[in-house]
């Protein structure tokens, strides 16, 4: 399936002959540039995608002279990255869609539309997505640079009586929205379960309540200050995002980061990524009414906030990270003293997994559930834990390691059933990986400087990436002259997996719902930005 | 299914002694910078570089407005003179809307309270803390909170985020439809004036701009015990920070 990079080029020009041009060699950021014709568009990447093994990153799109679309895609560590370029003049807002080829798009090209007001030829659904019509002006597209942020924009009155609109036409199907303030303490969201007897026929989730802005309260922003935003794309993974905004400003900037920095940075993401997967065990423990099991986990994951407060000053690490570095060193004791707690923390979640693997009542709500086979979880482009446990295995660490994690020695726990149960154990399996990578690194922690010295801002793009908790995060980042942000592409691993969702939610029974959603462990705040 | 019961029963008793004993447990809160005796140049330079504009110059030094303070350490680490810092979580304020109020919500809600959370577009750290209410470390339920998902049974609200335009109208119906009397409690830097988010074309800046907010809780996120402190004030079974009420 591989093929050399150097013969990328050579084998696109032939196929596209005069509609591509491709790079020879990658750039300094391993990525490899494809520019082609709108209308080559979707036949380029799927040839990636589907003839060459890629997987489908994201999609950027740059408002400058001219329109910019950029889908990112990436493959093993030879493979690189790959970003397929397409430009169209300014008044032009038409191109064809690819995700009809590649359904991992479709949620990217909802967006861009919605959003830019551009028009992806042949997408079959387009319309009311992260701008609910039952509020927002028609026609108002806030990403543009003519739209001003800073003033509240002109708003319907909301519609009292919207109602989704019903799809299944057969006897006995019922249709149940719920939401979007549902359950005890949830992010909003909002569902439209369409049901005949038991089973969920089309679970189709409405998101975007919290929809915030990100991207474009960003723009103007000194890049420093990108940081704050980053952190808040998802509190619970704000380590790994403002992590992938420090690397794609490094790599604009050309700021080398000191080993030290990155050591301990390894250090916090792993913690991070720790404490996410006790509360996703948790949750699902909780979804299955498991309240002793439920409560252990809960024990642990404070626990684990705790030694982060007690370390970092923030439960949740805001504040950490800087550009080029952390904000404070950690005392090399303190770190010491934190992994042989995290430790303790983490036998006792061996000592859960041991008790829940026992108990055939749970094991029953999991077991055969919510189930996403390989070639679907590869298809809707799924990421991170709930990629693993249908067998995709591919994890950015591995695959392009930043931070000098080609040096740390972990494994990537992978399962092929694709169930609730599969997706528990790799919580469980990453969440050992994690304290293993935690011990490791703790004892020997280069000394040194704990940020670089000297951080000069510049123009450029960059790409960092980063593989949060809920799996693979890219952060496009442009900065203009004067080191302000001038675009930042935020695309992360909630919005591919609520993408798949429906997956694992369709065709199983309605109680069953709450425990799917509990094991794909699913961020609102981290799809909405 | 025996198991669990004993693995409950050795695990004891877990939760804090706060609001009886304050709780001393390392990294239970992030704290605040203190308002510091501090002028001059390096106390201009602080304030002009907080982020959210959480300080300010006043006659006894740098003051800090703790609604608006993000805990982005800018004005400790690095600086050339850092602010003094203050540990502590018993932060919760009467709001503007609740000055008027008696506190005291009457015996019925003496003992059990129904709180239903509103996430109204934060970034789910807040939403993580108020989860950890339930934990066995703070354990809610002895103290007489539960959480309910209707407004119908809910004495207080409780929210977080600062109100997305898609939530505004969520809020507001949810708010209407709670039973009177009601309290709200806004949490979170978000929630009192729309923190690193709003005010912008999709954000507003805090919760009062939609629900009559009774009680203010700081922090971005708020820690357990400062949220629970909140909602003791909202019941007014714990004295505010600002004394009255
Ligand atoms: S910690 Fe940050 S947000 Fe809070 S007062 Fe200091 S500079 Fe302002």
């Amino acid at each position: 399936m591989a093929i050399e990079l150097g013969q990328m080029a050579a084998q696109a020009q032939t196929r596209w002959p005069g509609r591509v041009r491709a790079d020879t060699e990658q750039d300094a950021d391993c990525a490899y540039r494809i520019e082609c014709e709108p209308q080559a568009l979707p036949e380029v990447c799927n040839w990636l995608f589907s003839d060459l093994g890629y997987s489908f990153g994201g999609l950027v799109v740059e408002e400058a002279a001219r329109w910019e679309l950029r889908y990112l895609f990436y493959g093993d560590r030879e493979q690189g990255w790959v970003h397929v370029i397409a430009r169209l003049s300014a008044d032009q807002t038409r191109v064809p869609s690819v995700s009809t080829l590649i359904h991992a798009a479709d949620w990217h090209e909802r967006e861009a539309e919605d959003l830019f007001g551009l028009v992806f030829e042949g997408h079959p659904r387009l319309g009311d997505f992260v701008l609910h019509n039952d509020t927002w002006q028609e026609n108002l597209t806030p990403m543009r640079r003519s739209f001003d942020d800073r003033k509240p924009a002109a708003w319907r009155t909301p519609d009292s009586d919207w109602k989704p609109r019903q799809i299944v036409e057969e006897a006995g199907a019922f249709l149940m929205p719920i939401g979007p303030i549902y359950s005890t303490a949830t992010g909003p969201a909002h569902f439209v379960l369409e049901t005949i007897g038991e089973d969920v026929i089309r679970a189709q989730p409405r998101l975007f309540y919290a929809y915030r802005g990100l991207e474009k309260i960003a723009q103007g922003r000194a890049a420093e200050d990108l940081l704050l935003i980053a952190e808040r794309i998802s509190g619970t993974s704000a380590f790994a995002h403002s992590l992938g905004a420090c690397q794609a400003v490094e790599r604009i900037c050309r700021i080398e980061v000191p080993p030290r920095a990155r050591v301990l940075r390894v250090w916090a993401a792993e913690l991070e990524r720790l404490r996410h997967h006790v509360g996703a065990i948790e949750g699902i423990c909780e979804s299955t009414g498991l309240v002793v099991a439920a409560a252990q986990a809960a024990i642990i994951e404070e626990d684990l906030l705790r030694i982060s407060g007690a370390l970092t000053g923030h439960r949740y690490f805001f504040g950490l990270n800087a550009l080029g570095g952390l904000t404070i060193d950690l005392d090399d004791c303190a770190l010491l003293h934190a992994a042989w707690q995290v430790k303790a923390a983490v036998s006792r979640l061996s000592e859960l997994e041991r008790m829940l693997s026992m108990s055939s009542s749970f094991l029953d709500r999991l077991e055969e559930v919510g189930n996403v086979g390989a070639s679907d979880a590869r298809e809707f482009g799924l990421v991170g834990p709930v990629a693993r446990a249908s067998g995709v295995s591919r994890d950015l660490r591995r695959a392009h390691p930043y931070l000098g994690y080609e040096r740390v020695d972990f494994d990537v726990p992978c399962e092929t059933e694709g169930d609730g149960y599969a997706r528990l154990r790799v919580f469980f399996g990453e969440a050992a990986q994690s304290a293993r990578i935690i011990s490791a690194v703790s004892s020997s922690i280069p000394q040194g400087a704990f940020r670089a010295p000297q951080v000069s801002l510049g123009a450029g793009a960059a790409l960092g990436w980063v593989e949060a908790p809920r799996g693979a995060a890219l952060h496009w980042i442009r900065l203009a002259d004067d080191g302000v942000v001038d675009r930042y592409r935020i695309i992360t691993p909630s919005f591919a997996n609520w993408h798949g969702f429906r997956l694992g939610a369709e065709r199983f029974a309605f109680q069953d719902f709450p425990i799917i959603l509990a094991t794909f462990a699913l961020s609102v705040h981290e799809n909405d930005r | 299914m025996s198991q669990w019961v004993i693995k409950g029963l050795r695990t004891g008793i877990k939760s804090t002694r706060y609001p009886n004993v304050a709780e001393t447990a390392a990294g239970v809160s992030p704290g605040f910078p203190a308002e510091t005796n501090l002028g001059g140049a390096l106390a201009e330079s602080l304030v002009a570089g907080c982020p959210t504009r959480a300080l300010g110059l006043g006659p006894q030094g740098v003051e800090v407005d703790r609604r608006r303070c993000v805990h982005c350490f800018r004005c400790i680490r690095g600086a050339k003179r850092p602010l003094d810092w203050e540990s502590g979580y018993e932060w919760a304020r009467i709001g503007a809307d609740g000055a008027h109020r008696d506190h005291r919500l009457g015996r019925p809600f003496g003992r059990s309270v129904h709180i239903l959370v509103v996430d109204a577009g934060d970034c789910g750290a807040c939403l993580n803390e108020v989860k950890q209410l339930n934990n066995p470390y703070y354990n809610m339920h002895r103290l007489g909170f539960f959480l309910t998902p209707t407004p119908r049974h809910a004495d207080v609200m409780l929210v977080v985020g600062a109100v997305t335009e898609h939530m505004r109208h969520a809020l507001r119906k949810a708010y209407d439809a709670m039973p009177t009397p009601k309290r709200v409690v806004a949490a979170g830097a978000c929630a009192l004036c729309g923190g690193v988010f709003g005010p912008s074309f999709i954000c507003g800046s805090g919760a009062a701009e939609v629900v009559p907010v009774d009680v203010e809780v700081p922090g971005n996120p708020p820690p357990p015990l400062a949220i629970l402190h909140g909602l003791l004030v909202a019941v007014g079974r714990r004295p505010p920070a600002n004394g009255a009420g």
